[in-house]
Formats: structure tokens, sequence, C-alpha cells
């Protein structure tokens, strides 16, 4: 891939000062844009989860159609956890959204990754509609398809009570999100890391070197779904309702989307992706939604056709193109 | 007893029809994978945009019902012929991620210009009354569109299976799906072969959607709600075989029926549960062939 | 000496085919051993057989005094079997140096390190480089792989089977694709291969297989057709009936 964070035995691992930017630019937003830190909050979730699945697409090669089983057996946890259990705190929740979706995530990747290719495709998009199924029919539980209300959240740490404006819900999920970028790029950069790349590379290779192919796979396809599971558990917690688009197939689709719009395998691509997309839907969508589905489209499209790497592929060829102009 | 009796019949009957009609709609699906190795998830949209084109010929050019069906089948092969030459053919090599954005794009373009075109609602379907009676056979009553259905995709899978089997564009398209690179130096020429096939293909799933309009609701979410049936029936039967998905997309269409009549609360997991049965024991289908 | 591979009656059939009929093979320590044999003779399927890739219907496999006839391909390596293979099976996007260091950090058994960094783990890093180094590719080491000559791939195709210390290494045509001159180098890479380490080369440039090979053996349609140094493989004449016969076809 040739990118900044494809890591190896190589790659200069040091944090560089660019990586700096999406946390100022977060905190920035913070005091600056305080009517919008609901939707900032949100944002931070779906980084989360485009991070998550960054993992398996960008550096692990699966492809799946299936990713949102993972965050919304997430969001469902904590939101059942508290409005049927009445376990209220924040990060008990996030933690056993965590540990459930990590857990569906060695069961269906212990299934779906016997296969490759289109069977896995296949698998994982007939898994994703099982669990949109179960959660449509276990009404009792997930309230179907009205969706699970009744949610309280308790104080984060019992100090820091979740607030109309959306002030402690983006802090949170802020520090989450950071908890979970540290891990994962330090998973990108270890040799953990650098043997996921040797999978995605070359699968019969890694075989011949005697790397336990399958078990690397799983392990991370099921770190990928815990984080995941941890993202759906923030979009309960911030919103106190879940609805049976948190395990749609349209949402796997939507991600994909916007993954690939920032940049696939290069770790903030998973910044820029859901950043811009969910920004310019902010704005464009909800006054003409039939030309946002097309401006994406067609967008997707050209990015494919003509445009690889995303957004900070771009940003990249901008950046050494300068850098050639100058040195001429 | 005779209720259960009543009940099977009507169920089998009805799940036929559905299933022949996913049929229509999906092969077309199996053998671009089977051929080009293409992941195309947009090819619900050319289903779509069959029925569209129908009920569009129907309404606002008041042509029969049989020629607006025709029609469906030729514009939706001539506009996804242009696409294949356009878009499609540059990422034949490319990899699955890219194949599944692409198409992913696709539909939401459709989707979208089937809002601005139609609105979000779902559009009825003008049935002539000849079709819309019911019919009688040894003593029982059958729906008379449903008889037509299944008649009517009984001689196009016949049609299909006589032009693969018996004529000489039909032993290329095998010899293709076999052995692609055999094919090219015994001087098949498969780039013509691809846009043919595909524009076929895309076709048949035109006319799908439009004969099938009546089950399979034309509204602008149709590529998105029944991409997971038209997956199952390929993948489940085999890509690049006929017979494969033919035999999943009866055994989808009578399972779904009976699901829906006998286990509402189970709604789709019985499906998909198999589904993943059937891919775990073999991956490539029941009719696909291992390698 | 002692024996570093040994196959006794080993036997493969695809239905009707037999492709493997009754094998009786020996490779020593620190061979310099050539399999060679017409189009279709089974050099590959015989190889397939050893890695695990393939299981015969019978007959034994040894590696190092241990059988390892149930034992799968994994198993196999970790016992010091390597491999090469005739088509690139490089990691091309990587760079040469985390081609080999994969491989030696499997071997070292680092590989499950998830938050370590990877550059930091000096030894994987060390030998990886000198092992590029031993074999001329010091430049190298950070080039990605897709963008080296050919011939410098085919290095790097045997340095990641170097990378896993074996004992036993298969080269499945090492030098296929690669012109005259760079197959020289190839060969001088051979030559500075350790002395202890067994080989067994599969090769059709015969030039190349008379100069490395100590010992050659022959193989026609799945069977063993004649053993020996090249001077007594070259004089036999019925090696020379197998590929005449064939360049009639």
């Amino acid at each position: 891939m040739g990118n900044l964070h494809a890591g190896g035995y190589s790659a200069n691992a040091a944090l560089r000062w660019q990586e700096s930017l999406p946390w100022l630019v977060a905190i920035a937003a913070f005091f600056l844009l305080p009517e919008f830190l609901n939707l900032g909050a949100r944002i931070l979730i779906f980084i989360l989860f485009a991070l998550s699945l960054d993992l398996i697409v960008g550096y692990a090669g699966i492809v799946t159609l299936g990713h949102a089983a993972f965050f919304g057996l997430g969001a469902y946890t904590a939101g059942i956890l508290s409005a049927r259990a009445g376990i209220n705190d924040p990060l008990i929740q996030l933690v056993a959204s965590g540990v459930t979706a990590g857990l569906l995530g060695v069961v269906t990747g212990a299934i779906i990754l016997r296969t490759r290719g289109l069977a896995l495709m296949m698998l994982t998009l007939a898994i994703g509609s099982i669990c949109l199924e179960v959660a449509n029919k276990a009404s009792s539980l997930t309230g179907g398809a009205d969706g699970l209300a009744g949610i309280t959240i308790a104080p984060v740490l019992g100090q820091f009570r979740f607030d109309l404006y959306g002030k402690t819900s983006y802090l949170y999920c802020l520090a989450i999100l950071f908890v979970c970028w540290w891990f994962v790029r330090r998973l990108v950069y270890s040799p953990f890391g650098a043997s996921l790349a040797g999978i995605r590379e070359n699968n019969l290779r890694m075989h011949a070197i005697g790397a336990p192919v399958y078990l690397r796979m799983l392990a991370v396809y099921a770190i990928s779904a815990a984080l995941a599971g941890f993202a759906g558990a923030l979009l309960t917690q911030t919103s106190q309702f879940v609805g049976l688009n948190v395990v749609s197939f349209e949402l796997s689709g939507e991600m994909l989307v916007m993954l690939i719009l920032g940049g696939v395998g290069r770790i903030y691509g998973a910044f820029a992706g859901p950043a811009v997309y969910m920004i310019a839907q902010d704005q464009l969508a909800k006054q003409f939604p039939e030309y946002w589905y097309l401006g994406i489209g067609s967008l997707l499209v050209i990015v494919v056709l003509f445009a690889k790497g995303g957004v900070l592929g771009l940003v990249d060829r901008m950046v050494s193109r300068i850098g050639k102009g100058r040195r001429s | 007893m005779d209720d259960f009796l009543v009940s099977l019949v009507s169920i089998a009957f009805h799940g036929a029809a559905y299933g022949m009609v996913l049929y229509v709609i999906s092969v077309g699906l199996s053998v671009t994978m089977g051929l080009m190795g293409f992941a195309n998830l947009a090819h619900g949209v050319f289903a779509m945009a069959g029925g569209y084109v129908m009920i569009s010929a129907m309404s606002s050019l008041g042509l029969p019902y049989p020629v607006a069906l025709l029609v469906a089948f030729i514009a939706i092969a001539v506009v996804s012929l242009v696409l294949e030459m356009l878009l499609y053919s540059r990422l034949y090599g490319a990899g699955e991620l890219d194949q599944v954005l692409f198409t992913i794009g696709l539909i939401f373009i459709s989707v979208a210009l089937a809002r601005l075109a139609y609105g979000t609602l779902q559009q009825p379907v003008m049935l002539p009354d000849y079709l819309r009676g019911q019919f009688s056979m040894l003593g029982r009553d059958f729906p008379a569109f449903r008889v037509f259905l299944i008649a009517v995709s009984a001689v196009i899978v016949a049609g299909l299976w006589f032009g693969v089997e018996r004529t000489s564009w039909g032993a290329m398209l095998r010899a293709a799906v076999d052995n692609r690179g055999m094919a090219q130096s015994v001087g098949i020429n498969t780039r013509r072969l691809f846009m043919v096939t595909f524009a076929a293909g895309s076709g048949l799933a035109g006319l799908g959607g439009a004969l099938g309009a009546e089950i399979i609701a034309i509204q602008p979410i149709y590529p998105f709600a029944n991409l997971a049936y038209f997956l199952i029936v390929v993948s489940v039967g085999g890509m690049g075989t006929l017979r494969g998905p033919f035999v999943a997309a009866l055994l989808i269409g009578i399972t779904d029926t009976a699901c829906k009549y006998w286990l509402p609360e189970f709604g789709a997991f019985l499906i998909y549960a198999t589904t993943v049965g059937i891919l775990l024991w073999r991956p490539a289908g029941l009719f696909g062939r291992t390698n | 000496m002692t024996i570093a591979l040994e196959t006794r009656n080993l036997r493969k059939q695809f239905g009707a085919l037999t492709v493997a009929d009754g094998i009786d093979f020996r490779l020593e320590r620190g061979a310099r051993h050539a399999l060679i044999g017409p189009n279709g003779a089974g050099k590959t399927t015989f190889i397939n057989l050893l890695t695990g890739g393939l299981r015969s219907n019978s007959g034994g496999i040894f590696l190092n005094g241990e059988e390892v006839t149930r034992l799968s391909q994994r198993a196999r390596i970790r016992r010091g079997l390597g491999r090469t293979f005739q088509i690139n099976t490089l990691f091309r996007s990587l760079t040469a140096l985390d081609n080999v260091a994969l491989a030696v950090a499997e071997r070292r058994g680092v590989a499950w390190n998830l938050i370590g960094r990877a550059n930091r783990h000096a030894d994987v890093v060390s030998e990886s480089r000198d092992l590029l180094t031993s074999l001329g590719l010091a430049q190298d080491a950070d080039t990605r792989v897709s963008d080296l000559a050919y011939g410098k791939q085919r290095l790097v195709e045997i340095a990641i089977a170097l990378g896993m210390k074996p004992s036993v290494l298969l080269l499945d045509e090492p030098a296929a694709g690669v012109p005259t001159m760079e197959s020289r180098r190839i060969l001088e890479v051979l030559d500075s291969l350790p002395q202890d380490l067994a080989i067994l080369i599969i090769e059709h440039d015969m030039d190349l297989v008379f100069r490395f090979a100590r010992q050659i053996t022959v193989l026609s349609r799945g069977a063993l057709l004649a053993e020996g140094t090249p001077d007594e493989i070259s004089a036999d004449h019925r090696v020379r009936e197998v590929y005449l016969g064939e360049r009639d076809v």
C-alpha cells in the first residue's frame, strides 16, 4: 500500500506531528462549536466504528458486509443492561458491550474465516441478517421495530452527568476513542500487525512460513468486533435509544463507504472519512436526501475508478506534488 | 387435515412462483460472477429498473402488458451494455473491495434516481384483466397471475438452458467459465462474450423484476432490501452454473413462503441460518465446483 | 552421513492416475541434490507430498529421523522443512526486509506480540538484514519487493525460506524465468548456503543442475528412474531416452 501507517519491521513507529492534528481539531471543536457537540459525539463514535473496520478490511484484508452486527450487539448490550437490568454505569456497560461483541466475533469469525472470497462475504452478510432478524423478533428484550427506549445512563465515574448539550458525551467519546486509537496504532506497528499485512499480501506464503494464519485472523476479527461493540455502546449511551438500524446491512455498507472515502488501511482514513461524511450529511442530507445519495454514490464510483486511497490518498498526492515543486 | 393439504399446495404454488422470479432475476448474476469473477452487488438495480420501465411503459405509453415486459428486457439489456463498456469492464481485474464499493455506489445512485423519478412509495402494477382472476385446474382454483408467472419463467428457463447447452454461444460461454485462459487461446473473443453475457443477464434481471413486481414490490430501496436474497441464490446454488441457482431459488422461494405462513415469528431467520450451514458445508455452493 | 529427509514407498493416486509410484528417496544432511524429469513426471507432486500440501495414500515420510507422514504442513515447517515456490510467492507490497522478517519472527515466536513495536525487535531486524546482506541484497532491504528486478525477487524468495532456518530446503525451480546472466548470481547464492543444510532442487535449467548438484535423481511417470552423480546420470541411456522421447512429441 505504501502509505504512512503500513507498519512492519522497517517502519518507523514514532509518532509524527501530523498525528496530533485530529486531537487538536477535536479539542478546538469542543470550545469553538458548543452547539454541535451532539453531532461531534456521533462523529467520534463512527470514527471508532470505522477504525475497527479498518483493522480487518484495511490491515487484514477481510471484506465484510456485516460489521454492523458487532456495533449493534454492543449498542443493544448497553441498552438492555440499562432498560432491562437497571445497570446504568456507563463504563460497566462499555466493558460488557466490548466483551459480548468480542465473543460474537470469536464465534462468527471461527465460522466465516474458514472460507474466503465471495463465500466469506456472503457469510458476513447472512450472519449480519440473522442478527438483524433476532433483534427484530426478540422484541421483549430489544423493543423490536419500535426500538429500545427507557435507557438511563449514570454519570461517568459517578461524577460527570450526561447533559443536553452533549459536553459530557463529547469528552467521554473522545476519551474512549483516544484509548482505542492508541491500542490500534500499537497493534498496527506490532509484530502481530506485520503478520496481518503478510496474510493480506500473501496468504499462501504465510502458511508456508509456519504462521497460524487462521488464529491470527480470528484474533484480529475478535479485536475488531470488540472495538465495534464499544462504539455501539457509546451510541446507546449518548442517544439513550437503540433502533434496529444499528444492526442493518445499510449501516455496514455505509461504514465501508465512509472508510473508503477516507482511505483504507491507514488509520487516519477512519478519522477523515466519517468526519467529512457526517458533517456533509448533516448540512446537506436533510434538505436534499435524494441528491445526497446521488452525490455519495457518484463519489464512490469516482473514488474506486480514479482516486484510490480516498481523501487521505489525495492529500498524499498533493503533498508529494508540492514537495516536488519545491525541490525543482 | 384437508386444511393442511390446501395450505401445503398453496405454499408450494406461491413459493414456486416466487422462486422462479428469483431465479430469472439472479441467474445473470450467477453467470457474471462465475465468468468474470465480479461481485456485482448492484445486480438488483437492474431488476428494480426493469420493474419501473414496465410500469412506465404501461402507464405513460399505454403499452399492453406483454409488450411492456419485452420493453423492460430490452431497455435494461441496452443500459447494462453501456454500463459494462464504460464502467464495469474497468474493474474486472480489481480487488473484491473495489468491486463491492463500486457497486454499492451504483446502488446509492439508482436508489436516489428512483426516488427522484417515482417517489418513495411502492408502485402499483396494472395487470391486464385476463391475469387477474382465478384459473381452475384439477378441480382447484389457482390465481391466474401465479400460473402465468410460473409458465413464463419456465419458458425463459427452457430457452436459457437451450441457449447455453446447444448453441455455439453457449459452448463458448461454458468454455470461458471453465477456463478463461484456455478459451482465449483457442480464439474465443472473451471481451465480446462478456459484454453480450452481461447484457443478457442484466436484461433477464430486468425482465424478472418486471414479472415479479407484484411479489417483490418495486420501490427505491429494492436493490438494498433484496440484495441478500439474490446473493444467497447465487452463492448457495453455486456460481457459474445454471442448475445450481435454479434449485436454490426454488428452495428459497418455497421455504420463505412456508416460513411466512407457518412460522412468522422466525421471519427470514431460517433462510439465513440454512445459508450459513450450506456455505460452511460447501463453500462453493451446492452445485459449484470446489477447487 | 545422517539422513535429513527420507521417503519410503511413497504412493499417491488421483483416481486411476498414479502420480507417485512407491518412491524411495533419501536426502542426506548437507546434500546438494537435484530432482529432474520431463514435464508431468510428478516432481511438483513429490514436493507437495513432502511439505504436506498433499497427503500420500501410503508410504512414509521421515524428517531428521522422525516420521512426519501424518503431520500438518505447519508441523513439518516447525521441524525444519523449508521451501521456495516456482512462481514468486512474496509479500509484494512489503519491503524485502519485512518479507524476510515475517519468517524470522514466526521462527522466533514473536509474531503474537500485539503491542510491542516491530522495528524495536532488534534481534529479528538484524538477523533479517544480515540474511539479506549474505545474499547480496543489503542495498535492497528497504525497497518494496514489487519494485525489485525479477532476479532479485527470486533471491528474496529464497531469503524468506532461509529466514526459517530450515534443516531441509526444497527449491522449486529457483531460476525459473531468470535470464542467464542473473541465473549465475542465483547459483552463486546457492553455493554460499550453509554446508550442513540439505538442499533438494527441482530445475529445468540443466546447466544449473549439473553445476550445482552432487547427486541427481530422475523421476519419470511418478517413479524413480535413475539416481547417481551428474556424470552417471548424463551417461545413463534411460535418462536420455526419457528426455529425447519427450522432445519427439
